[in-house]
């Protein structure tokens, strides 16, 4: 045991530092002059980023502390700030800046060169090289088509049927929000609805109705659109036939005179359409009109659906003009 | 007793530098990278803001991640805030919602990672300005170059699922219109957006689950890869650098790793830090609980991408009404100008510009030396339209708001911004060229005089 | 004899317009709208029927009297006193009749609803934190100086290019909610910080360049070095 002990303490108050002599020319970084005071105020910004950072958890757990977010940020963004500081002190005026030099790295040619080789001797044993790299290409392409092909079931890449459906058909009662049907007389001028096909789910484009009634006078609706509108109530899409927002704005003139017309705008890059004509499109980038939906009253006065949209509904994409809407 | 703890802590960094070597073979290849020259111009440091911002989205966005949930699943909401009191919400909107508002220190993690959002595509693109505008992109760093553009292109996607996982009104609105712009690519954009989509808009759980997977693994990972390359080739070929008293095309002059460089990029990393932080803490961004829930049938007025994406909204509003058909066949749908071809143009053009550039003036050699902008008339002066271009667009993606604040008529705004958007660049490009050939024949002038001056009399 | 005089002369100085409406109304209203209310085509519309609740929202936020009737009314100082208003607003009430100013209550609404109602409603021109906004020809304002008793005139009346919204498609009850949530949006919880508007991105996106960018950039100079010559 006193063996071990003996030896212990040898080994640890034995061992001396045996630095290397370097002489003042072997030196790798070059000597600098100290420069106390950066250091004190190295030390300085430490200890205020240490105080700082120990108020973090401090605010954090203090919950009488108002204003939590903005005082967790000031304490870590200013701890983070007083050591950043300290570091760009230390960089500027505690350690060397040197001025080095290296070399730009050229091309290799002799590399380039052996490279080459080493491919060109590598295929050396092969009498149709071109044939055989075709034919792994061929694989490989194969196989590459092969493995992406499950992306295909991501979706229905090739069908794009449902972008005509909507749930809406022949005699769907129009309801609000809360599932209560619209009855003719609940729709007044000057105003705008919004309303959803019944037992439909709403989350979808082909769902959400805007709903206005103008004095059938006013009406200007095109011929094959007769009867689309009982009493000058209308029915459209409310989303937009350019990108696909919820069309939530109505404009609807005080002094009919000297205002605009009624017309429904998207409010993402303002599409106006006037309801009057049927959705056409009088300001904005929509590319088509809004599509709009032809009702009817049930006996009771409830407003319905007497069909599907003029058009289908939402963004343009490459098939939208050659079908009509579908239920 | 000094000399003793000197001795005591070259002791510690003797073991560490002995246990790694002997471990890992390390030794030289570090000796070499702590010795490595960095060019010290204050604007080769951009890149790194964008490379600290990126730490600091990855800390953020992972302790997001252990309380975000993706999830649309309806829930009520039955916290504190009453304005949400009672209603049904997603689970991905009221975790939100509750990150913000219930945990701790969640709203600052929360709005420090949208701000960081924010700034490193915004430090991306002052890099890119500054690689442009000095042909860093030359022979022999295109590949650096393409790199970095692709980690753009990235960041781009990367920022938007980010801020529309969230499901609320303002990024559900925008999610539609990136659904719209994917549909208005001709021949196969329908067919794309149901793939994406798995069927139409808005998609439900599956679209959620794949832009949350995009958002916390695929893009980071796939921006984390490039990133080491992009660095890897940089550090390769060498920082490049201006023309200097010993700088020249063979020999890269600046500061080593150890000891000049460290401390600094490290105070840069904490100052971004530091800058991202505070903002979190100071500045509200994003605050999703007030504006609710979104809903296929709702929108709000004033609704923006985040800024990086306004280019496009002003292009979506600056195109005129019009989709393209060919007989019942919709080959072109409006939105696909402002909100698809615009930006493929735009990285067309920055993807092929290396490539443009030395047709044009059949340069092959390598470029270590970096032209200063006035030295390269002709590229600062495209550049300067180019970008002059994008920027008055982005400008039009705002003028309902300067209608609101300032009563400039918004349809005279966009009958403006149509005209301005063609006219200022090719006014830019002749003022650009005007200037830089000014500058250089002012120095001609300045040098001419110093040389008469010295002359003995 | 003097003291006739004096009486006289104080009554000269007693303003013409106080207490009567018809004066008021002649002075500042008949050029476009007629007398009686009737409207005159291409100028003003017929105010007949308009009620007290109408004519109160007008005159109180200074958008009547309106210059030129192709202008967007909007919220100017009010010209009037508070009993030349009561005066004009009980005149053009008398225009056969209509409805009266109403009485809110939104402390009797639900925050919630309110939001809810408000999105639905109302978000679309006037933004959700009721920042203003808008529409094709016009602005939705902002409601940030808007008082309940203004608010509800304004979703009864619909003024200028905005919807008319009835009891019917908003219940009084509902109207206090969505009114009760305007309040709130006037101070919202702004818990993060520097509230920057809540306009979203836009202003966040100068904050990006003009704060941090140049904060960075700037931590860059103090980093590197400049050209050497």
């Amino acid at each position: 045991m006193k063996r071990w002990l003996i030896a212990l303490l040898v080994l640890l108050l034995g061992r001396r530092r045996r630095r290397p002599v370097l002489d003042e020319d072997a030196r790798l970084v070059p000597a600098g002059s100290p420069d106390r005071r950066a250091e004190n105020v190295v030390l300085l910004l430490f200890g205020a980023a240490t105080l700082c950072a120990i108020a973090f958890p401090v605010i954090y757990a203090w919950d009488a502390i108002p204003n939590q977010t903005q005082f967790l940020g000031l304490a870590v963004g200013l701890a983070l700030a007083f050591v950043s500081a300290a570091c760009i002190v230390i960089g500027k005026r505690l350690v060397v800046t040197e001025e080095l030099e290296d070399e730009y790295g050229d091309a290799h040619p002799d590399d380039q060169e052996a490279l080459e080789q080493l491919v060109d001797e590598s295929g050396s044993r092969f009498t149709r090289k071109k044939l055989l790299l075709l034919a792994g290409a061929g694989a490989g392409t194969a196989l590459g088509a092969a493995v992406i092909t499950p992306a295909a079931s991501l979706g229905p890449v090739f069908d794009v049927s449902s972008l005509y459906r909507t749930p809406w058909r022949r005699g769907i009662r129009l309801v609000d929000e809360l599932g209560n049907a619209f009855r003719a007389d609940d729709i007044e001028e000057g105003t705008f609805y919004t309303a959803y096909p019944e037992h439909a789910d709403r989350e979808q484009m082909g769902a959400p109705l805007v709903v206005v009634r103008l004095e059938p006078a006013e009406l200007q609706l095109p011929e094959s659109r007769n009867g689309w509108a009982p009493e000058g109530i209308l029915a459209f899409s409310k989303i937009c036939t350019h990108a696909g927002c919820a069309i939530a704005l109505y404009r609807k003139p005080t002094f009919p005179a000297v205002q605009p017309s009624p017309a429904l705008v998207c409010p993402c890059h303002y599409s106006t359409f006037n309801v009057a004509t049927g959705g056409e499109v009088v300001f904005g980038p929509a590319g088509r009109p809004l599509p709009q939906l032809p009702l009817e009253l049930s006996g009771a006065g409830e407003l319905r659906a007497a069909g599907n949209f003029s058009g289908p509904v939402g963004p343009s994409w490459w098939g939208v003009r050659r079908h009509g809407a579908r239920p | 007793m000094v000399g003793r703890a000197q001795a005591r802590g070259a002791a510690v960094i003797r073991r560490t530098v002995r246990y790694l070597d002997e471990r890992s073979g390390g030794a030289p290849f570090f000796r070499k990278a702590l010795r490595y020259v960095f060019p010290d111009h204050w604007s080769f440091l951009l890149g790194e803001v964008a490379l600290y911002s990126f730490v600091v989205l990855v800390a953020t966005g992972i302790y997001l991640t252990l309380f975000f949930k993706p999830s649309l699943a309806p829930v009520v909401y039955h916290g504190h805030y009453l304005p949400l009191k009672g209603r049904e919400l997603s689970e991905a909107y009221q975790s939100t919602v509750d990150i913000s508002l219930r945990i701790k220190a969640g709203l600052l993690i929360r709005q420090t990672h949208h701000w960081a959002a924010d700034v490193f595509v915004a430090a991306i693109v002052v890099h890119l300005l500054r690689i442009f505008f000095t042909g860093a992109f030359r022979k022999p760093r295109e590949l650096t170059y393409y790199v970095g553009l692709l980690m753009l292109t990235l960041a781009l996607l990367e920022g938007y699922a980010g801020y529309s996982l969230v499901d609320d009104l303002l990024s559900g609105m925008g999610l539609a219109i990136g659904y719209s712009v994917l549909m208005s690519i001709p021949f196969i954009g329908a067919n794309l957006a149901q793939l994406v989509w798995n069927g139409p808009f808005p998609g439900g759980q599956d679209f959620e689950s794949r832009l949350y997977i995009a958002h916390v693994l695929i893009l980071p990972v796939a921006i984390g890869g490039l990133l080491a390359l992009h660095l890897t080739l940089v550090a390769a070929r060498h920082h490049t650098q201006f023309l200097g008293p010993r700088a020249t095309e063979k020999k890269v002059v600046g500061m080593p790793t150890l000891p000049a460089y460290a401390p600094r990029t490290l105070g840069l990393a904490f100052a971004v830090a530091a800058v991202l932080f505070l903002m979190g803490g100071l500045i509200q961004i994003n605050p999703i609980w007030q504006w609710g829930p979104y809903h296929v049938s709702q929108a709000t007025n004033g609704a923006q991408p985040d800024w990086y994406l306004g280019w496009l909204i002003g292009a979506l509003r600056l195109v005129p009404s019009f989709d393209v058909t060919v007989g019942s066949y919709t080959l072109v749908p409006n939105p696909f100008w402002g909100g698809a071809g615009f930006p493929l143009f735009v990285f067309g053009v920055l993807f092929l510009w290396p490539t443009l550039e030395r047709q044009v003036t059949g340069d092959r050699a390598f470029h270590n030396l970096l032209d200063r902008p006035r030295d390269a008339p002709w590229r600062t002066a495209i550049g300067v339209a180019f970008f002059t271009w994008i920027f008055i667009v982005f400008l039009a993606g705002s003028a309902d708001r300067m209608f609101v604040l300032f009563g400039l008529s918004y349809q005279a705004q966009i009958w403006a911004f149509r005209v301005l958007v063609w006219v200022l660049p090719v006014v830019a490009l002749f003022v650009t060229k005007r200037v830089c050939e000014e500058l250089l024949r002012g120095e001609v002038v300045e040098v001419r005089r110093k040389l008469v001056e010295a002359e003995p009399a | 004899m003097r003291y006739a005089l004096l009486l006289l002369a104080a009554l000269a100085f007693v303003p013409v317009a106080a207490g009567s409406g018809t004066d008021l109304y002649g002075a500042n209203c008949i050029e476009c709208h007629g007398p009686q209310g009737r409207g005159i085509p291409e100028r003003g519309p017929s105010l007949r029927g308009v009620g007290a609740r109408a004519a109160d929202f007008y005159l109180r936020t200074g958008y009547m009297p309106l210059g030129n009737p192709h202008d967007q009314p909007h919220r100017k100082r009010v010209q009037f006193t508070k009993r030349e208003l009561a005066e004009l607003v009980a005149y053009v009430a008398s225009f056969g009749g209509g409805p009266p100013i109403p009485r809110p209550e939104p402390a009797r609404g639900n925050l919630a609803e309110g939001q809810e109602l408000f999105t639905e409603h109302c978000a679309g021109c006037h933004q959700i934190d009721a920042e203003g906004g808008y529409v094709t020809n016009a602005v939705a304002p902002p409601l940030d100086r808007a008082s309940p008793v203004e608010i509800a005139e304004a979703v009864r009346t619909g003024p200028y290019l905005m919807p008319r919204f009835s009891e019917k498609q908003i219940g009084d009850d509902q109207l206090n909610s969505i009114i009760r949530y305007v309040q709130y949006a006037k101070h919202p919880d702004d818990r993060g910080g520097w509230s920057l508007g809540h306009v979203g991105p836009v202003p966040e996106g100068l904050v990006t360049w003009f704060v941090a960018v140049v904060l960075l950039i700037a931590t860059c100079a103090v980093i590197g070095q400049r050209i050497r010559s």
